[in-house]
């Protein structure tokens, strides 16, 4: 499923929003995620699952087409752990 | 965006807030369409197809095969069934977006 379908099927069983206000609904839901995990905060939601960031050392890396060291800076990824009852569903 | 509080997780009523803010649906009906943006994800991973969503990045399912695992603490072997692992594929966008500042 990507993003559009997402917003076809939420704008399907909403038949008084549009397909904009449920882009921009869905837009708002992952902007605000980004937003807070950009400012280092842990997004919470029960039952799905929660994000947060790692922090990745420095290392020295190697450009796998020249074979030439590169330094790669420390930097944060972002992370998901799936909730326990998401965990549960996909193996139901 | 920036008058935000720093302590506490971020929750769906922080979601279902900022819907409320920028969209201007009562707090009612945001609170419901997260929920409902959140459920018809979790269908979709449960029905078995992998989510994408662009500019955010990618919920992908990974089936894992049966392996010999051991109780950490007894040492006793135990056989880890087979089973669906859910993992999240950051967007490039992303991965900016965190190390920006």
């Amino acid at each position: 499923m990507i993003r559009s379908e997402l917003v076809a099927i939420v704008a399907e069983q909403n038949p008084h929003l549009t397909v904009r206000d449920v882009e921009a609904i869905v837009t708002t839901i992952f902007d605000e995620i980004a937003d807070a995990l950009a400012e280092g905060r842990r997004v919470e939601l029960r039952g799905f699952g929660a994000f947060s960031t790692r922090a990745r050392e420095a290392r020295t890396g190697r450009n796998p087409r020249t074979g030439t060291a590169v330094e790669v800076d420390a930097k944060r990824v972002p992370y998901f752990k799936p909730g326990k009852e998401l965990r549960e569903k996909l193996n139901a | 965006m920036a008058s935000k509080a720093s302590a506490g997780s971020v929750t769906r009523a922080d979601l279902a807030d900022a819907v409320h803010r920028e969209i201007g649906l009562s707090r009612t009906e945001s609170a419901q369409l997260v929920e409902a943006v959140l459920d018809r994800i979790c269908d979709a991973l449960i029905a078995g197809s992998n989510v994408k969503i662009s500019s955010f990045g990618s919920f992908v399912l990974r089936n894992k095969g049966l392996r010999v695992g051991r109780n950490p603490k007894t040492g006793v072997e135990v056989p880890i069934e087979p089973r669906t692992v859910l993992t999240f594929r950051p967007s490039q966008l992303l991965r900016e977006a965190i190390n920006r500042g």
